[in-house]
């Protein structure tokens, strides 16, 4: 059984939360079963939202810290107004970002940390469409999949916006 | 102020924002547009992109924890979501008709209401032992989770899942109208109208928030309204902020999470006045 082994490392972490749950596990009633999927989607989509996050702010850090590296002038005298906001140009397309990634600019790097920090919510209705289509949930299913097909479509809209 | 001075406070600010917005459910924009356009003098349409960006870092992080802690629930809030998605591409579609001063003034009289409402119930955490909810059944939206603060199990019933739906649709629709993340609407959505625990209303909020705010984003990055240099370090100081309020909301009490949450309500309330109004 591997639900096991995440079912005991959940119970130890959450304190009494087994209280309820542990003796029906141990008799594995059909209801238990149940509980057993919906408590791994708990788990996998706290993952997606973890590695998405851990991914993002990575890359984010690494891109101001290669932004200063570069540009020595911005720990020193170079005032913010004159490199943040309006006035200074920053890589805002894909092609920009690619440009700037390939050159080694901070700027491109920070964009493509946000860019994955963007998608980590859309990465995680996705996952749980398979979550429900494992968990034979044919209403969730259908729920999921509405959600994802509009959050596609709203952010290709904005995207197609420029 | 040079810019790592600028990039460096800049985070340190954000960490404020997405600690407390992980522990209210809201994402932490109502910190951080005042404190980029008041304090850093940064122009409005660069705090506004930060601040969904702010939103989203606060969702992610936070509910990272919630989910895996059963405080969010999970069906619920993908339920909601149908109505907050709706509502987001509804409002981008609106956005050229409806005055926004007029909408965030009307906004701001909303949430000094739900406010007030959410103070007056302060004394009411009890929980619904059946429900009669048609979809609440169906799609058994019902919960439990581990309270680390009252050392015991809390078993609820949802209701008003009709309500709920038709204020995430508007929620929505605010969010995209707006630029913000809404879930000062949202909180008060589940807390009253669908009776969900205090903390599983905040921490369900904050699960949705990121959703909603992530089908806005598209639009904010596409006009250039995401600056590297001023959403960078909001991302990562909110992120560091929603894991330490992540830890803060098990431990407290779902009376202290609300009146927390009802003051946040009033400031921010006051804030959309003042856009509304131009004072």
């Amino acid at each position: 059984m591997s639900g096991g082994g995440v079912g005991s490392g959940v119970g130890s972490g959450v304190g009494g939360g087994d209280v309820q749950a542990g003796p029906d596990r141990a008799k594995s009633g059909p209801g238990d079963e149940g509980d057993r999927r919906v408590r791994r989607l708990e788990l996998v989509i706290s993952y997606v939202l973890r590695i998405g996050v851990v991914v993002s702010v990575a890359v984010i850090l690494a891109g101001l810290v290669l932004s200063f590296v570069r540009h020595p002038g911005y720990s020193g005298t170079i005032d913010y107004h004159s490199v943040a906001g309006p006035g200074y140009h920053f890589p805002d397309t894909f092609a920009a970002v690619a440009h700037s990634i390939a050159s080694g600019g901070g700027r491109g790097f920070i964009m493509l940390g946000l860019a994955l920090l963007v998608l980590t919510p859309v990465m995680r209705v996705a996952v749980s469409v398979f979550g429900f289509i494992f968990e034979k949930d044919p209403p969730m299913v259908a729920v999921t999949i509405f959600v994802l097909a509009v959050l596609i479509g709203s952010l290709a809209i904005g995207v197609a916006s420029r | 102020m040079n810019a790592l001075d600028f990039v460096l406070l800049l985070a340190a600010v954000s960490v404020v924002a997405g600690a407390l917005g992980a522990v209210v459910g809201i994402g932490g924009g109502a910190v951080v547009v005042p404190a980029l356009t008041i304090l850093f003098h940064v122009d409005i349409r660069f705090a506004i992109g930060a601040s969904i960006i702010s939103v989203i870092a606060t969702s992610s992080g936070a509910a990272a924890a919630y989910v895996r802690e059963r405080m969010t629930n999970l069906r619920t809030g993908m339920f909601l979501e149908l109505g907050t998605t709706t509502g987001a591409v509804t409002g981008a579609f609106l956005t050229t008709v409806v005055p926004t001063s007029a909408l965030f003034a009307l906004f701001g009289v909303v949430l000094l209401y739900s406010g007030a409402v959410m103070f007056l119930r302060r004394h009411e955490e009890h929980q619904l032992a059946e429900s009669s909810d048609r979809i609440a059944n169906r799609l058994n939206l019902h919960g439990a989770y581990y309270d680390e603060a009252e050392g015991r199990e809390i078993v609820y019933k949802v209701t008003g899942t009709r309500m709920g739906l038709s204020i995430m649709y508007v929620a929505g629709m605010i969010s995209a109208l707006l630029g913000i993340g809404s879930g000062s609407l949202k909180v008060p959505a589940m807390d009253l109208a669908m009776h969900l625990p205090m903390k599983v209303s905040s921490a369900t909020s904050n699960f949705m928030i990121g959703v909603t705010a992530a089908a806005s984003a598209g639009v904010f990055l596409a006009r250039g309204q995401v600056d590297p240099l001023i959403a960078g370090p909001v991302a990562a100081g909110v992120l560091g902020g929603a894991v330490i309020g992540s830890r803060l909301l098990a431990k407290l009490q779902g009376r202290v999470v609300r009146l927390v949450f009802v003051v946040v309500l009033v400031v921010i309330a006051v804030e959309m006045l003042q856009r509304g109004f131009h004072l």
